[in-house]
């Protein structure tokens, strides 16, 4: 036997799939830190089943992850269709495919068990379903998991997982004693039996593969001198906070939100901070605002419906000038909605979502990486303009993990120690400055700066007061603290060519899918290119010379707009996506939208699409011909 | 609230002692005769009598007409939303426990809106004085039935009576694990109030006290027209809140032992007479803050910047 033939790629899609509890997930785990420590760009999604218990053998049981690797070390997004999916069953096989994420030719490693196993219903549906596959064009492996894996432990349920990674390790020629080293520490808490068992079920599914696959696959990381680092996106919001300088962090627990508190659980007590599980979210805020006030970097997580409950404290943030962190991990909604899957649905509540006219911050990472560093910039602009920032990331971020530049965090600045300095009796606590709005803060512990602080409409004294003068200065001094900032901002850059056919315009994640699929239509001689926004309120300088490039701009969101098919839709009554509203809003340009609530992150070819659709034949959009300005005079 | 937690005091300079002026702010806007103005010289004394500094002190409060407090005490203050003081109050507590909290809330504010903060905040036992200005009315938004209000009586929202028995706030309380402090007095008993609040302020933990309170306004009747018409008993203890003796023409008194939870529970759910002194104290329920903070480590810079790095340490792959 000569061995496998090794087939060299520069990037793959791989899907690992079971019943929910069999140990997917771990296994994609040790495989994804296999690809990373080799130095493999990759992206990994969570497959979560909805359910706690689902029934076994379902598809709604399917439990696992999603991996792309490359070579190149910087991969933006989950890719399109999966090249290889590993499944425990039929079941978990087949709800990939009603996923919409697997490619014809996919090649399919599947437990072989359900062949001959007792139960006829599981023979005929494992029949069934593999023959669907191949009259799709796919490659069939069958592989004797279960079998295999009982001659190395009595109980396969607890073990398969090992032998599959040991699969995958063989299938892309990867480093076995790389892989048992890996599976040693995830599994460091567990009995010395255990630990050798999972390292021995590696090993035989490793042999297996090489004794049995006809092909292997290579993908050869780009040689880099830099250190990275692998995370998801909740940890780097956690590791971001702790860089930042935040000292507490109030929440309560809403997917997929949480994990980001439990990592910050995990360590914010060594770095003298606080994680407050608070009673509800509306608590959660308070503390996180009552902190504030007292002086103290506070934020608070969240997701949609924790959120709305936090609107009447947001307001009372603006009034007061208390400066706030929210992140807010969106997940799908309305209401409870889709809780673990991912949309944008957020933005214009984030934006408005508040009693009265609360002029607020909003930002969005695009990445996992920029989840880290978003902390900082946070901080910075709560506390030097006494603001509310919001930080809108969502369910891919929160759970892809991605491989980045290890952040270099040597410099970290000192926590100053608060400033307790006596102040004239009679100190104004909101001291405006005229042309900015900005003011000093007075602190409790500060002699001379006694005073309420309150949420009735008040003048720079901080008293309360009611005439309509002092009224409209309170709320122009809070709103051009806005244009303040908007003019420290820097332009956006333009991925691609300045100018083109088509601009998309995105926000938050699906930057990796949207510049991909413009480098795909780019290449395929389309003039198009994307921009990416990251500040949402305000939207940065230089939107309008950006778009003056472009013959159309369409908005990329993950959210919900009408079709331009629809029935009953028409120009007058059309719901954007949230981004084109805004945009459409503040440049007076007839701006599109391509929004969707999938509950997945889009595909690049995906978006691709939509461009040659755009670019082609423009049902119910008007023809290309059209003047983009909807208004006379708009610039 | 006695022991100001040791972490980090604030080093103040003058330490002279302080008259009532130095804690009065602008003048009270209550209507005449209404119980919220004996809550605050209450509140003055008490400050007086510790000699804090002003600027140490902070106030919390939601919205309502008791709630306008702060507004008319010279320390910090925070006049927040309706019901999420107590939140407020703990983030400042959590975050510089150096500064005496005081709590200020009406009956609706705590008792209703607020209800699942009060829960938790007794449970929690933050150090800080909790008062309720329990007027069993709504009275800022002009009279709607409070989850206080007295069975069958008519407001705006139940102009023919209302339909349900009123909540007792102190049963409750006494039913929260934690519970550390529990007293009841009355703003025509001033007197027995002051004593109540400084005893609040002496306790370690978070002193919750129910404040009947007149609202001439909207419920002259309450109260057997503000008290002179309303049976009470004065809790005695040598350790409890001092009956003086002009008291003893408002009710008789009742030998009570605070330290004993099962008789202070018993006391709380007889509401005729309504008990009046302290129902409950004990001062060795940790307060959250100083759990929290005795948990944490507070490292140097150096350190600090060396833990993150070992924390990146864990994710790093090349
Ligand atoms: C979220 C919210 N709901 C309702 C109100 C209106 N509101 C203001 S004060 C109040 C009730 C006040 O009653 P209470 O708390 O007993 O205080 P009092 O005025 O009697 O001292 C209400 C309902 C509000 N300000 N905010
Ligand atoms: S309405 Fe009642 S509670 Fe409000 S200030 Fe007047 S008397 Fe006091
Ligand atoms: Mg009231």
């Amino acid at each position: 036997m000569s061995g496998p033939r090794l087939v060299r790629l520069p990037e793959h899609i791989v899907e690992i799939v079971s019943d929910a509890g069999e140990g997917a997930q771990k296994a994609a785990i040790a495989f994804a830190q296999l690809c990373a420590k080799a130095g493999n760009g990759l992206w990994t999604v969570e497959i979560i089943p909805s359910e706690i218990q689902p029934p076994p053998h379902t598809t709604g049981s399917a439990s696992g992850n999603r991996i792309r690797l490359a070579e190149r070390s910087q991969v933006t997004n989950a890719g399109n269709l999966a090249n290889v999916v590993l499944a425990f069953n039929e079941m978990a096989l087949l709800s990939r495919l009603e996923a919409g994420s697997l490619a014809d030719d996919v090649l399919v490693l599947i437990d072989d068990q359900w062949a001959t196993h007792d139960n006829e219903r599981y023979q005929r549906s494992y029949r069934e379903v593999l023959d669907k596959f191949r009259a799709r064009g796919a490659t069939i492996v069958e592989i004797p998991m279960n079998a295999e894996t009982v001659r190395h432990v009595e109980d396969a349920e607890r073990g398969k997982n090992m032998f599959a990674v040991g699969l995958l390790c063989a299938l892309y020629s990867k480093d076995l004693s790389v892989l048992q080293s890996i599976i040693r520490s995830i599994f460091e808490k567990k009995s010395r039996d255990v630990i050798e068992a999972a390292v021995k079920l590696a090993g035989a599914g490793y042999q297996y593969g090489i004794a049995h696959f006809e092909e292997c696959f290579e993908i050869r990381p780009v040689p880099t001198d830099v250190s990275k680092v692998a995370m998801n996106g909740n940890t780097a919001l956690a590791l971001g906070a702790v860089s930042a300088g935040f000292e507490l962090c109030s929440m309560y627990p809403i997917t997929p939100a949480t994990s980001a508190s439990h990592a910050l659980s995990e360590i914010f007590e060594d770095f003298g901070g606080f994680v407050h599980q608070a009673e509800d979210e509306i608590a959660a805020i308070g503390v996180a605002l009552g902190a504030s006030y007292a002086g103290k970097t506070a934020l608070t997580i969240t997701s949609g419906p924790g959120m709305a409950l936090k609107t009447e404290f947001q307001g009372l943030a603006v009034m007061t000038e208390t400066p706030l962190v929210i992140i807010n991990v969106q997940r799908g909604g309305p209401s409870t909605g889709l809780p673990t899957k991912i949309e944008q649905s957020d933005l214009l509540h984030a934006i408005y979502g508040a009693p009265g006219d609360a002029p607020k911050v909003v930002v969005a990472p695009s990445t996992i990486e920029e989840c880290f560093y978003i902390l900082s910039v946070a901080r910075k602009v709560a506390e030097e303009f006494r603001m509310l920032v919001i930080v809108l990331s969502d369910a891919n971020l929160a759970t892809g993990q991605q491989l980045f530049d290890r952040p270099d965090v040597s410099g970290t600045p000192q926590r100053p120690p608060l400033d307790l300095s006596p102040v004239p009796l009679g100190a104004l606590p909101y001291d405006w400055d005229p042309t900015t709005g900005l003011s000093q803060r007075l602190i409790p512990g500060q002699p001379g700066g006694m005073g309420v602080t309150t949420s009735l409409n008040h003048d720079r004294d901080g008293k309360a007061c009611y005439d309509s003068e002092r009224n409209q200065r309170g709320h122009t001094m809070r709103s051009r603290k806005l244009a303040a900032l908007q003019k420290s901002l820097t332009p956006p850059s333009v991925h691609g060519a300045p100018e083109g056919d088509l601009l998309l315009v995105g926000w938050g994640s699906t930057r990796g899918a949207i510049e991909e699929a413009v480098d795909m239509a780019r290449d395929a001689g389309l003039a198009v290119s994307s921009l990416n926004i990251q500040f949402l309120s305000p939207l940065p300088p230089g939107l309008h010379e950006i778009f003056a490039g472009f013959r159309q701009i369409t908005t990329v969101e993950l959210n919900y707009s009408d079709d331009w098919e629809d029935p009953l839709i028409t120009k007058e009554n059309r719901r954007y996506g949230q981004l084109a509203w805004m945009l459409r809003a503040a440049t007076l340009l007839d701006i599109d939208s391509y929004a969707k609530v999938p509950g997945r992150p889009y595909m690049p070819v995906e978006i691709f699409d939509e461009i040659k659709r755009i670019l082609g034949d423009q049902p119910g959009t008007g023809s290309a011909a059209e003047p983009l300005l909807a208004t006379k005079g708009a610039y | 609230m006695s022991s100001l937690a040791e972490l980090c005091v604030i080093e103040s300079g003058a330490s002279e002692a302080h008259s009532l002026d130095d804690y009065e702010s602008e003048k009270p806007r209550w209507c005449k005769g209404c119980g919220d103005h004996g809550v605050l010289v209450a509140l003055q004394r008490a400050l007086r009598k510790n000699n804090l500094e002003p600027e140490e002190v902070v106030s919390v409060s939601g919205i309502g007409c008791s709630s306008r407090l702060p507004h008319y005490l010279n320390t910090y203050g925070f006049h927040g939303i309706h019901g999420r003081a107590l939140p407020i109050a703990t983030g400042v507590r959590l975050s510089r426990p150096e500064l005496p909290v005081i709590v200020v809330m009406g009956d609706g504010d705590c008792f209703s809106i607020g209800g699942n903060h009060w829960l938790h905040a007794i449970r929690y036992n933050i150090n800080a004085v909790v008062l309720v200005l329990d007027n069993e009315v709504y009275a800022l938004t002009k009279m709607q039935v409070s989850p206080t209000t007295p069975d069958g009586w008519k407001t705006k929202t139940t102009p023919r009576g209302t339909y349900l028995q009123p909540m007792n706030p102190l049963s409750v309380v006494m039913g929260m694990t934690n519970v550390s402090f529990l007293a009841q007095t009355a703003t025509w008993l001033p007197a027995h109030l002051d004593e109540t609040i400084e005893k609040a302020w002496d306790h370690h933990g978070l002193s919750f006290v129910r404040i009947l309170q007149r609202c001439p306004v909207f419920m002259p009747q309450a109260f057997g027209e503000g008290g002179l018409n309303f049976p009470v008993v004065f809790l005695e203890n040598e350790d409890g809140i001092p009956v003086h003796p002009l008291l003893l023409k408002r009710g008789q008194t009742q030998a009570h032992n605070h330290r004993d939870i099962n008789e202070a529970q018993r006391v709380a759910v007889s509401v005729d007479p309504a008990p009046m002194g302290l129902l409950y104290q004990n001062p060795d329920v940790p307060a959250y803050e100083e759990i929290r903070w005795g948990r944490q480590d507070r490292p140097d810079h150096p350190t600090f910047i060396e833990r993150l790095d070992s924390v990146l340490d864990r994710y790093t792959v090349s």
